[in-house]
Parts: C-alpha cells; sequence; structure tokens
C-alpha cells in the first residue's frame, strides 16, 4: 500500500522534494503539497484504491502524512 | 435577553451614530481625495471600537464575529472605505485572538485595546500571481534568533496609517512556497516604502498603496499557528464575512434611495402607484436574499467557529467560497437596480439620491480576490466533495 501511496504523491502532489526521501510521518504540506494538488492526489487515491473518501475523512489532517493517508485507506478498505 | 445581545445592541448603536454623524459626512471628501478617513477612526478609537472582539480579560469586549459584522454593516451604509478598513482590521484582531495563544500575543492584544492600535494586512506579493495561499518572502533568522523580513507586497491598505501589520512569508528560507506563517511587524523595526499609488474607481479612502516591507522583530512575532490553518478557520472566513457585510450596508444605503424616490414619486400623484414600484419590489427581493444570505453565514460562523473539525471540512469552505461570490455578484444588481429606479437623480452627482459611490464602490467586491480565483477553488473542491 506505501507503495501505491508513494507513486500517486509522486504523479499528483507536485512536491519539490523527491517522494523517496519524505519520511512515513513527515508533514506533506510543509513539505509543499498544496491543497489545489492534494485534491489530486485524493482523487488518484480513490481511483486506485476503489474508495470515496466521506465527507468528514476530507480534511488537511486525513492527507498530512504516508501514514495519515495510509490509515484513512486502512478504515475505507478494513485491511 | 442575554449578555450577549445588549453588547450586540451597544455596538450596532455606537457604529450607527459614528456612521451618520462622523463616517457619512466625510465619505464624499474621502473618496475625492482618496484620503483615510481619519475622522471615523478618532470616533471609532474613541469609542473603544477597535479592541471589541478582544477577549473582556485583555481589556476588549469578547464580542462575537457576528456581532462585529453587524458594525461593518452599519458603518457601510455610510462610508464603504470606513467599513472596509474596520473589516480588514478585525480580520487581523482575529487571527490574533485565535491563534496568538503565546504570553506575547496575549500582551500584545491588551496594549491593543489600550491604545486601540489599528492593525493591516500584508498578504498579497508580487510574482505569486494573486495566490496569498504561497509567499516568496521568508522569515530570516540570525544567530540570536531575531527575525529579517522583506516583502514587495502590490497593496497594503492603509499601510500608512496602521500601528502593525501581519505580513505572511515562507516559514524558513529552504521552506517551499506554501509553508507559510504570519509574522507581526511593527514599528520601530518597520519599514514601509511606496512602490505604486492607489488611485482607483472605488473604497480611495482604503489608501491601499503597494509598498516595499522591511521588517525586524523577535521570534515571537511568528503567530503559533501555521498560515494554512490561520487562514481556513479565521482569517478567509472572517474576510468573507465582514467584506460581506461591508457590501451589504452599500446595497441597503442604495435601496434606502430607492425607497425615498418612489415614495417621493407616490406623494405627487396619490392614488396611483408610480411604475418604479413595481421596480422596488424586485429590488426588495434581491435585497432579502443577500440579507439573509450575509446575516445567516455570519451566524453560522459564530455557531461553529469553535468546532475545528467543521472549519477544516471541505463543505464549510465552499460555503464561505459561495458567500463571497454570492454577496459580490447580489451587491451590483442591488445598486443597478436602484439606478434605474432613481433615474437621472441617481445618475447625477448633485442630488440627494445620487449612487455614483456607491456603484463605484459596489464593482470593488468582485474584484478584491477575484471571483474567477475563488470560483475555481470551489470547483477543484468539488471534484472530491460529498454533500454528505
Amino acid at each position: 500500500m506505501d507503495e501505491t501511496i508513494r507513486t500517486i504523491l509522486a504523479e499528483h502532489g507536485h512536491l519539490p522534494v523527491e517522494v523517496a526521501k519524505i519520511g512515513d510521518e513527515d508533514d506533506l504540506y510543509q513539505a509543499g503539497m498544496t491543497s489545489h494538488a492534494s485534491v489530486n492526489v485524493m482523487l488518484a487515491l480513490e481511483d486506485e484504491f476503489d474508495v470515496e473518501f466521506p465527507e468528514v475523512m476530507l480534511r488537511k489532517s486525513t492527507f498530512e502524512s504516508v501514514a495519515a493517508i495510509r490509515v484513512a485507506l486502512g478504515e475505507l478498505t478494513g485491511s | 435577553m442575554t449578555t450577549s445581545e445588549t453588547l450586540g445592541d451597544e455596538l450596532t448603536r455606537q457604529a450607527a451614530h459614528i456612521g451618520a454623524k462622523v463616517a457619512g459626512p466625510a465619505a464624499g471628501e474621502v473618496d475625492r481625495d482618496a484620503r483615510f478617513p481619519t475622522e471615523a477612526f478618532d470616533a471609532l478609537r474613541d469609542a473603544a471600537l477597535l479592541s471589541v472582539l478582544v477577549p473582556p480579560e485583555l481589556g476588549g469586549r469578547g464580542a462575537s464575529v457576528g456581532q462585529v459584522a453587524d458594525v461593518v454593516f452599519e458603518l457601510g451604509r455610510h462610508c464603504a472605505s470606513t467599513a472596509m478598513i474596520y473589516a480588514m482590521h478585525q480580520i487581523q484582531v482575529a487571527s490574533l485572538v485565535r491563534h496568538g495563544r503565546s504570553a506575547f500575543f496575549r500582551d500584545y492584544l491588551a496594549e491593543l485595546s489600550e491604545r486601540q492600535l489599528l492593525l493591516a494586512s500584508a498578504t498579497t506579493e508580487l510574482g505569486v500571481g494573486g495566490d496569498v495561499r504561497t509567499s516568496v518572502c521568508t522569515v530570516e533568522r540570525d544567530d540570536a534568533g531575531a527575525v529579517h523580513l522583506e516583502k514587495m507586497a502590490p497593496v497594503i491598505s492603509y499601510g500608512e496609517h496602521a500601528d502593525g501589520i501581519l505580513a505572511t512569508a515562507r516559514r524558513a528560507p529552504e521552506s517551499p512556497p506554501n509553508d507559510q506563517v504570519l509574522v507581526l511587524c511593527q514599528a520601530p523595526g518597520l519599514t514601509l516604502e511606496p512602490i505604486s499609488g492607489w488611485d482607483t474607481l472605488g473604497f480611495r479612502g482604503t489608501c491601499s498603496l503597494g509598498f516595499r516591507l522591511v521588517a525586524d522583530g523577535g521570534s515571537d512575532h511568528i503567530l503559533d499557528d501555521a498560515y494554512a490553518d490561520i487562514s481556513s478557520r479565521t482569517m478567509l472566513p472572517v474576510s468573507h464575512i465582514l467584506w460581506s457585510n461591508v457590501w451589504l450596508g452599500l446595497a441597503t444605503s442604495a435601496t434606502d434611495k430607492a425607497r425615498h424616490f418612489v415614495r417621493t414619486e407616490a406623494r405627487k400623484k396619490p392614488g396611483v402607484t408610480p411604475p418604479s414600484a413595481l421596480r422596488l419590489a424586485e429590488l426588495i427581493a434581491q435585497l432579502q436574499r443577500m440579507e439573509e444570505l450575509v446575516r445567516g453565514t455570519a451566524q453560522r460562523y459564530d455557531r461553529q467557529c469553535d468546532d475545528l473539525d467543521t472549519l477544516a471540512g471541505m463543505g464549510f469552505a465552499i460555503a464561505m467560497n459561495s458567500l463571497k461570490v454570492s454577496a459580490s455578484t447580489l451587491v451590483v444588481d442591488i445598486v443597478n437596480r436602484a439606478m434605474a429606479i432613481c433615474g437621472m437623480a441617481g445618475y447625477r452627482e448633485d442630488s440627494p439620491y445620487s449612487l455614483g459611490r456607491i456603484l463605484r464602490d459596489a464593482h470593488g467586491a468582485a474584484v478584491m480576490v477575484n471571483n474567477d480565483r475563488i470560483n475555481s477553488n470551489t470547483a477543484q473542491m468539488l471534484l472530491i466533495h460529498k454533500d454528505d
């Protein structure tokens, strides 16, 4: 799962740094992900994992790190 | 009646008085000369209205954003520049009250209340394409921890008249453009060098010149929360609520003229309903839409302002964006309708029904943070947002 998340971040996160250099808990917004880019990350995650983030999950905090995204996806996919 | 209602009534009464007796009489000159509404702000300071959002324990009145919105509305009925400056000041105060938790900022808020300090904002910057959520300029720190900041700001409203300026900047030289903090810049560590003038169609008294801002201060001048959170929880919603109340003031003022004009027409021919009365009926329906939208959203914010989960949600951001776009469109529509009713009397500059200044001010609404930019932002969120 982590690898897929990182691939999506690399493709849609428009981060000024290499995704491989971002730690599991590092703040993606502080690393340069804009709110515009984060929406594209959300869309790609929904498509890739065949889930829909409910409104309560559409928060900055849900997508603030690789770890946070993994937890959110875990809740939705039940894994 | 609750204590809160009593405070709201008192603030509204004071604002209505200052609007009618001080800001209104000077509004023509403020507009013509594009000068700061000094007399209105002397009166607002005398009434201690600059610190109403500050908690009572720090010398303020503990007013809600909704109560401040009513003050802005009353001022907006008489002088749009006064109302807009007051609104922009309160947006900064709200940011300090809600996001400046440190001892430094608590002390600063007490000083603001004591001395009735006026705060301005430097969020836009040359080179970011109008996107206030990105900065080129950065906080630089020396070895002793002192903070240095330089910013080319295309507009700082009433910058030369403010006691302090809250400026956005990147957290550190190595930070990406969107990792921003908010920094309090104030004398003696603040210099403003004008780089452009302010000769505009409306809101001329806001004196929104461009400046090269250079500021030095302690590291405690940086607000505790990241600008991203200050913006989404406080600065953006409070801006749209208070600006909308400025525009509601303009729309109400134009409507008052149209009402008066129709009544005067009716008195000339008793028993015959003048054709303009029908236009007035249509105008009143539009004004009601605007009032319900603007006041309803202010009340919603007062209810939700401590619910951080709701404030972080896309539904909230979309609602605040939509308020700005709707209210800024409605104000122009309403003033246009008033113009159609008053006819030549509204078009003239020398009549009691003159609508020229109001119309020019009203057109500022859609361009200050362009509606296209806001709609693009909403459109982006709607790709993922679910209304459930």
